[in-house]
């Protein structure tokens, strides 16, 4: 190493890593909003789309489930508050999705801290098997609740195109924009986080909590803000989902399908990393959508098995995720810095 | 109550199940002094140790800091107030690089991200550490996982640091640059309690020792004293040795 190294970095400026980060965001998500320049075709669109919502809702599984080492895998019931919160507000009583949006992030986050406040006394798999059970109440629950649809579920208006009621039949760039701000946003809050005491705090509760509380980390209040966070932006993402399909019933937002595969992209790409999520769902989502394109009714289940196998091959070659490929560079490359 | 005294644990007892693991124990701690916790295995040093540091509290007794009581506070409560710990066996943030450990406990008065960076810097290099700042923690040498630890309990600004054998398995250069820091430290203005079965680097270190043994304060006094008493000898080498 060389002395240059060991010199203190500007302290009161960004870290250059910290900006190289946003340069590249900069440039990443700017080269997605251009995109639908180059890709016309509407299929293509389509996993486009999916896959920035995957990748957005992944992120935000990311802050409770990779900075602060919760693991999660019932997701799926803060999808579902903001799917059904903002069809609801919207079919029934004509609130603009946006106002839903609102609305089913902060009644996921107030759920969140509910269902936090028993279950954060459970540590490692109790804590996921208790967020599964918890997921699978709620999907039961709004089955046999008629004033939400049950399982008929809800069938939002036909209209013309508009930014306001999110609706837009003919032309699908609108939600590729859509998502692609989520995910931007998404990203730049865990980037915000990531640099803030709160982002140290959890990591350190995700290493190791004897040694965190002896350094004035309150572990239970770590955990609660995290999953807030957390839960608020899954709803995002699973308000802008109904907008996107227009109908939902329980299993097309709820299931414990949407759980999984929130956490996958993250595990996959690189769990508790900035870009582990959007690496993840940037493999995973359009090889879901070719599988089921090419193996048609047949093929239900064999998108699992690839997950199954995809994860396996992490867990077996690098469990840190794709992004730690490239990390022994980018280190080196500090180190020179 | 006087005000040189920064700790005062008073008639504490800690049970176990069956087992008494401190009996009716009373240590008081001067400001600025180094204070040596010896004794040999199971004597309860660890236990008391953690009873101070907040890992659990007390069955009976009080223990004051500073004259508030904080036998029912939390570990994280205790270390706002400023105690600070390290660990017997390193608890390093191991996903995280050395500097970004000792800004964790940084935090706990910095609350911007750049403050805590500078003390953070200026918490190595005070430990000697400057040079692994970019590492990861978990490639650290065990020498320097204790290090981290003191440089991270360090960084929370304590005005008492509790050191959990932070001697023990090193070799003896290793020990003394130990000894050198834990110098330093004290210089600075922080009071140091040290847990320590190994007497030969307590024993010129420490101001003061107290010595427990199943659970009870066997002696307490100069280091020089202390190793002449009859009861500590016994401890420690059994009633056969006594008459050599």
């Amino acid at each position: 190493m060389t002395d240059e190294a060991l010199n203190l970095p500007p302290a009161f400026g960004m870290l250059p890593r910290r900006r190289n980060q946003l340069l590249v965001a900069a440039a990443v998500f700017a080269a997605i909003a251009v995109s639908p320049f180059a890709i016309k075709d509407v299929y293509l669109q389509n996993v486009l789309v999916l896959t920035l919502l995957y990748a957005a809702v992944s992120q935000s599984w990311n802050i409770l489930g990779g900075y602060c080492g919760q693991i999660s895998l019932g997701h799926a019931l803060y999808f579902g508050i903001g799917a059904y919160a903002t069809s609801v507000l919207f079919v029934t009583y004509g609130i603009v999705p946006w106002g839903g949006m609102l609305v089913g992030g902060i009644l996921s986050a107030a759920i969140a801290l509910l269902l936090g406040y028993p279950c954060f006394r459970l540590k490692g798999h109790y804590f996921s098997i208790a967020t599964i059970v918890i997921a699978e109440i709620g999907l039961l629950l709004v089955h046999n609740w008629d004033f939400v649809g049950g399982a008929l579920g809800i069938q939002w208006p036909f209209g013309s195109d508009s930014w306001a009621t999110l609706q837009f039949a003919r032309d699908k760039v609108p939600y590729i924009h859509l998502a692609l701000a989520l995910l931007a946003i998404t990203w730049f809050v865990t980037f915000l986080i990531e640099g803030s005491r709160w982002g140290y705090w959890w990591r350190a509760v995700k290493d190791n909590p004897e040694a965190a509380e002896s350094l004035g980390v309150e572990i239970f209040h770590s955990k609660m803000a995290a999953a807030a966070v957390s839960a608020f932006f899954t709803a995002i993402g699973g308000a802008f989902y109904a907008s996107f399909l227009a109908y939902i019933d329980p299993e097309s937002v709820m299931s414990f399908r949407f759980s999984l595969l929130f956490a996958l992209p993250a595990v996959l790409g690189g769990i508790g990393t900035l870009w582990g999520p959007v690496v993840g769902a940037a493999i995973l989502i359009p090889l879901t959508e070719i599988t089921r394109s090419y193996l048609g009714g047949s093929g239900s289940g064999i998108d699992l098995i690839i997950y199954g196998g995809l994860i396996m091959l992490v867990a077996l070659a690098k469990p840190e995720g794709i992004l730690s490929l490239f990390q022994g560079k980018r280190q080196k490359a500090e180190g020179r810095s | 109550m006087s005000t040189d005294i920064l700790l005062d644990v008073q008639n504490v007892t800690r049970r176990f199940g069956g087992l008494v693991a401190n009996s009716d124990v009373s240590v008081e701690v001067r400001r600025g002094e180094i204070l040596g916790l010896i004794g040999p295995n199971g004597a309860g040093k660890s236990t008391l140790f953690n009873l101070i540091a907040g890992a659990f509290p007390p069955n009976e007794g009080s223990i004051r800091f500073e004259g508030q009581d904080i036998a029912r506070l939390s570990g994280p409560a205790r270390c706002r107030l400023g105690i600070a710990r390290t660990f017997q066996v390193p608890r390093s943030f191991d996903s995280m690089s050395v500097l970004d450990n000792v800004m964790v406990g940084a935090f706990a008065k910095e609350p911007g991200s750049a403050a805590a960076r500078r003390v953070a810097y200026e918490t190595l290099a005070f430990c000697g550490l400057q040079q692994r700042a970019p590492a990861p923690a978990g490639e650290l040498t065990p020498p320097e996982k204790r290090r981290l630890e003191v440089a991270r309990a360090l960084a929370t600004k304590p005005k008492l640091l509790l050191l959990d054998e932070v001697m023990t398995g090193l070799t003896p250069s290793e020990a003394r640059l130990g000894v050198e820091l834990v110098r330093k430290v004290r210089d600075q203005g922080v009071t140091v309690v040290m847990v320590e079965h190994v007497m030969e680097i307590v024993m010129p270190l420490v101001d003061r020792a107290v010595v427990l043994n199943l659970g009870k304060v066997l002696a307490e006094g100069k280091p020089r004293d202390v190793v002449r008493d009859d009861a500590v000898i016994t401890a420690y080498l059994g009633e056969r040795h006594r008459a050599a």
